[in-house]
């Protein structure tokens, strides 16, 4: 149990996905224009890593190591395959905005790595703490960047207006290389605070 | 055992009194007419974004410096001039603000964060100007106002968007306001004279070689050639006189850090500058092409350091054997 939670922790602060490990940074830059985008790839990429580690945490004394990769691969995609069926059918919008980055969680490698080099290795309830950590961090870290980059960019959080109109809007935050030089401000200060606290 | 009839010391045995100050004064006394003739023509508005952006410049380095435990060099005078000449870029008429945001571009992200003086790998005056285009492209796009003569700021066309019209010709008239900067554009590129002199001054002194200069512009003459409307000499006069050509020419291509170091890659350099601006001006959406020629470019100055990098003396063709 000890372990489980120091493995939930170690996914949000230490081993972050995007801050410490900066790994699956394409749908990261591409789609945090907005906070609502942000959570929505987040959770959608949380509940994928969630099942398939899962599945391959239990299965995997009968996969072959010769050919483990292509196993993972059709095992995130079936629950890719539910999820995009399911945003589909419940957030219409939401799925749109998100385009083809919900298909891709199929070869996003957060996910191919947790099930390479954890879930494969470790008992079900470690997995099941790994990849919640790792998910939640990986939602919340897609949601600051959404923060940052709407409040900057339009202006809004949720798409409220909370900058008042008179101030322009800083396209820049909306386009790619904002999205980097977000990103990157944001790792300088995720390792800043990280080393103070330390 | 004789004694030895020469004294035997370590590199380096030619010395200059080159420094980083001496430089960066040299270059600021040779700004200083274009920036003058910018707030004669475009008044007081002008002087405060030069000082507000100089000002900013020089914190902002300091800032950085104090923050990371460095030590505080701003007296060296390159902020100053990066403030400057990124002040010089901008329309007269821009929100006050807007110079600080271009400001923090240049000195933190693209000249500190790399490891500060010299160690920038594009232009950081540029580099600010092109960061609030992209963030702020209407009041950066609409900010010219005419030179002040009997009434104050009234938006006007920038020679360059009169050349993009298509239906204009050139007077002997049109070419004077361009030599003395009577004409709209940004708060330190219009008065071509002035940026010659500053020019000419920069090569007496040595503080640059004529071979990016010349290069950039006579290629940006030649392309003149491809010209959708037909060769025109006049216009090709006039094209080389408007907008930042001069300006980035002289004071910006030829930055050390982002310019190759040999004569040679030096022309080769300026040759993609000028064929870049033209190429943008003649076919590309917006009306000015120098700023992104002269960033492109800087990427490449690696590469074209690499490909014409002298033989040693003495090492034989295709590697020592």
């Amino acid at each position: 149990m000890m372990k489980a939670l120091v493995r939930f922790k170690k996914g949000i602060l230490d081993e972050n996905p995007i801050f410490s490990q900066a790994i699956a940074l394409c749908p990261v830059l591409a789609v945090t224009t907005s906070i609502v985008n942000g959570i929505g790839l987040g959770l959608a990429t949380l509940a994928v890593l969630m099942a398939s580690s899962l599945v391959v945490c239990f299965i995997r004394k009968w996969i072959p190591p010769q050919v483990r990769i292509p196993c993972f691969i059709v095992i995130s995609a079936t629950f890719t395959t539910v999820v995009r069926l399911l945003m589909e059918a419940f957030f219409p919008a939401l799925n749109e905005a998100l385009g083809i980055f919900i298909p891709l969680i199929v070869v996003n490698c957060l996910i191919l790595a947790r099930m390479e080099s954890f879930a494969s290795r470790n008992g079900p309830l470690t997995v099941a703490f790994d990849s919640l950590g790792m998910g939640l961090g990986f939602t919340l870290s897609l949601s600051l960047i959404g923060f940052v980059r709407e409040m900057m960019g339009f202006g809004t959080v949720f798409g409220v207006v909370v900058i008042p109109e008179v101030i322009p809007r800083n396209t820049l935050m909306i386009l790619p290389p904002g999205g980097f030089l977000v990103l990157a401000l944001l790792i300088v200060g995720f390792r800043f605070i990280r080393k103070r606290g330390a | 055992m004789e004694s030895p009839r020469y004294t035997v010391t370590s590199t380096p045995h030619i010395r200059s009194s080159n420094s980083i100050d001496k430089t960066m004064r040299l270059v600021l006394l040779a700004l200083s007419p274009a920036a003058v003739m910018g707030v004669f023509f475009f008044g007081v508005r002008a002087l405060l974004i030069i000082v507000i952006s100089v000002a900013s410049a020089v914190l902002f380095e300091a800032g950085y410096q104090k923050l990371t435990r460095r030590p505080v060099t701003v007296t060296d005078g390159s902020a100053i001039v990066t403030g400057l000449l990124l002040a010089m870029i901008l329309p007269p008429a821009l929100p006050l603000w807007m110079p600080i945001v271009g400001a923090f571009a240049a000195i933190v992200l693209v000249k500190q964060l790399f490891g500060g003086l010299g160690h920038n790998f594009i232009n950081p005056a540029l580099a600010g100007r092109a960061i609030i285009m992209a963030a702020y492209a209407l009041p950066m796009t609409t900010a010219f106002i005419a030179p002040r003569i009997g009434v104050d700021t009234i938006t006007s066309a920038t020679p360059l968007l009169l050349l993009e019209s298509g239906d204009f010709y050139p007077q002997a008239s049109d070419f004077v306001a361009l030599l003395i900067g009577n004409v709209g554009g940004s708060i330190g590129e219009t008065a071509a004279i002035a940026i010659l002199a500053g020019g000419i001054f920069l090569l007496a002194t040595k503080v640059i070689t004529w071979h990016i200069p010349v290069s950039f512009i006579v290629s940006a003459g030649v392309m003149m050639v491809f010209d959708p409307g037909g060769f025109s000499g006049v216009l090709a006069a006039y094209h080389l006189l408007a907008g930042g050509l001069l300006l980035g020419a002289f004071f910006m291509a030829t930055d050390y850090p982002t310019s190759p170091v040999t004569p040679m890659g030096k022309i080769i350099f300026g040759a993609g500058c000028g064929v870049i601006t033209m190429v943008i001006r003649l076919y590309g959406g917006y009306p000015e092409g120098v700023g992104y020629a002269i960033l492109l470019m800087n990427l490449t100055v690696p590469l074209i350091d690499r490909y014409v990098r002298p033989r040693i003396l003495g090492a034989r063709k295709g590697g020592a054997k």
